[in-house]
């Protein structure tokens, strides 16, 4: 029974959106779609302990989410659009080594999530519930609305995919542009969700971080000319590459200046540096391709065994310039510090955390354990276990925690400024919802 | 799926422009009626005389009030429509981008509840 339970899970995590968006490209009913594979998933743990597990249990659920939603088109009123519905019973699979396969179309449901019709604030949520099943309540924590406020949203938003006609499809390249922007930011805030359990502690979490990069390289793949899908897949490979060195072998926390570059994946990293490459020649920068250049600079590192922070700091101008983005600027104020060394980069690093609106940081770890360090390394011993102790408070992450914890008990106080590494001043982008203009929120957290 | 496409302006502007660019939108709109109709997309349409020729009725209860005027005042006044057959929103986007209405107004696109 654990084993039956555990495979419908399994398969309900890899299957999920695809089935979805596969239901859902036919009927335009998302909600409908999730409701009859959730049938289906329920029919399954009744179903297989005394069955079996069947051969191609991804085939199985679609069968019997098929026949749940003919018959509840077949229950509506008459006249209202059962058409499409019924349809699905004469679409017929390729068989592939004797298992039938399901097209993938998932692509084509985020850009329906994505449609300029939808409220722009809800069409990265709406992907991230219709793709990956996440419930209201964890879209809500993510992006800092109540969950009751979210459901709503989501139920209203979907409502209107199906009302309004929105079309499941990959828009024209004159269309593309507003459009592929809410994809990448889902995609990116899906990778982030993964990026913040590297244990893989959480079951809510694990594969995500894979998941964002599987949709990354389908995007890039259908959009090869779009330069941000490619800075997207670059900045997820570059920041995927140090996974293991993010922590050291007793499962303690290491940053980015600590970590040993020959712990990095050379082949996620040559990846990324060939696709930013690509990107970068079609003269179009964006975001993602200036947060991939900046996971670029670090990388560097692997062969100069030095990190360009002049170069770094230019980037985070950049972005600045484009984004406007509080945690771009706090990223900005860590790497003009390291860039200018000592003393006086600490003071000037400083003097740009100071710059920013302090009553809507409140709650925001990084730039706590940012100011923290500064505060460290321009001699100020009693404000910077101030500091400490509220970037601890507010951190989640256990190892990350010991390491502050660390950093305050005997780091900074025995050490002369310089010497210190600072704490990586490379939470890339922003996660879910959390905007430049939008509330902070420390729990939705960058890759570091 | 059907969708009517409502078209909104300045009723005063549009009453007072000269001969020659009335003339230049009427021909706009036998153009942009004409394709419709090639396409298959077209249902029905009409212009709808001034609001000043409206007339509201509501019997709430059963007890009848008939207002001279149109139901709201509003900046925009609905000036005619289209009713259209597409397969999807982005179709019935695009025809309500190229409608003539939508350079000097606002073409609202609604679906239709077939009933």
């Amino acid at each position: 029974m654990g084993d039956v339970a555990s495979t419908a899970e399994a398969v309900a995590r890899a299957s999920y959106g695809k089935l979805v968006a596969f239901l859902a490209a036919r009927t335009r009913d998302v909600a409908g779609a999730q409701d009859a594979l959730s049938e289906a998933f329920a029919a399954a743990l009744t179903d297989w302990p005394h069955s079996g597990i069947p051969r191609a249990p991804e085939a199985w659920l679609l069968t019997v989410a098929r026949r749940k939603l003919i018959d509840a088109a077949r229950r509506r009123r008459a006249g209202e659009e059962a058409a499409p519905t019924l349809a699905l019973l004469t679409d017929e699979f390729d068989e592939a080594d004797g298992e039938p396969a399901i097209p993938d179309e998932r692509l084509r449901l985020m850009f329906a999530c994505a449609h300029p019709a939808i409220d722009a604030g809800v069409r990265a949520p709406l992907i991230l519930q219709a793709v990956l099943g996440f419930d209201a309540a964890a879209i809500a924590s993510a992006f800092l609305v109540s969950p009751s406020t979210m459901g709503q949203r989501l139920v209203r938003a979907k409502s209107r995919i199906r009302q309004a006609g929105i079309p499941f499809r990959v828009p024209d390249p004159d269309e593309l542009a507003g459009r592929l922007d809410a994809v990448l930011e889902a995609i990116y805030a899906v990778y982030a969700e993964g990026w913040s359990d590297p244990a893989g502690t959480q079951a809510r979490s694990r594969g995500l971080a894979e998941e964002g990069i599987w949709l990354g390289r389908l995007v890039a793949s259908l959009l090869p000319q779009q330069p941000e899908a490619l800075g997207l897949l670059a900045l997820m490979l570059h920041t995927e590459a140090r996974r293991a060195a993010r922590r050291d072998a007793q499962g303690e926390f290491v940053p980015l200046d600590a970590q040993d570059p020959a712990r990095w994946d050379a082949a996620l990293i040559e990846e990324a540096e060939s696709l930013l490459l690509c990107a970068s020649r079609m003269d179009a920068p964006g975001r993602f391709q200036l947060e991939a250049a900046v996971q670029s600079a670090h990388a560097a590192r692997r062969r100069s065994g030095q990190t360009d922070w002049s170069a770094i700091v230019g980037l985070y101008d950049a972005l600045l310039a484009l984004t406007g983005s509080v945690v771009i600027a706090i990223n900005r104020a860590v790497a003009l510090a390291a860039h200018l060394d000592g003393p006086r980069g600490a003071a000037e690093g400083l003097v740009a955390l100071d710059a920013l609106d302090g009553a809507r940081l409140a709650e925001y770890q990084p730039y706590w354990a940012a100011r923290a360090a500064l505060l460290a390394r321009s001699g100020d011993a009693h404000a910077a276990a101030q500091a400490y102790q509220r970037a601890i408070g507010l951190e989640s992450d256990p190892a990350v925690r010991r390491f502050l914890q660390t950093e305050l008990s005997q780091g900074f106080s025995k050490q002369g400024a310089g010497d210190k590494p600072l704490p990586s001043p490379t939470p890339v982008g922003e996660g879910p919802g959390v905007r430049a203009c939008g509330p902070l929120r420390s729990a939705v957290r960058n890759p570091r | 799926m059907q969708y009517l496409l409502l078209i909104y302006g300045n009723e005063t502007a549009m009453l007072n422009t000269p001969k020659e660019a009335s003339n230049q939108i009427m021909a706009a709109y036998t153009a942009y009626t004409e394709a419709m109709k090639k396409a298959g997309a077209l249902l029905g349409s009409n212009r709808l005389r001034p609001t000043s020729e409206a007339t509201t009725v509501r019997a709430p209860g059963g007890k009848q009030t008939v207002l001279d005027g149109p139901f709201a005042e509003t900046k925009e006044q609905l000036a005619g429509y289209f009713l259209i057959e597409a397969p999807d929103l982005d179709a019935a986007l695009s025809w309500a981008s190229r409608c003539p209405g939508s350079q000097h107004g606002a073409v609202e696109v609604r679906p239709v509840w077939v009933m």
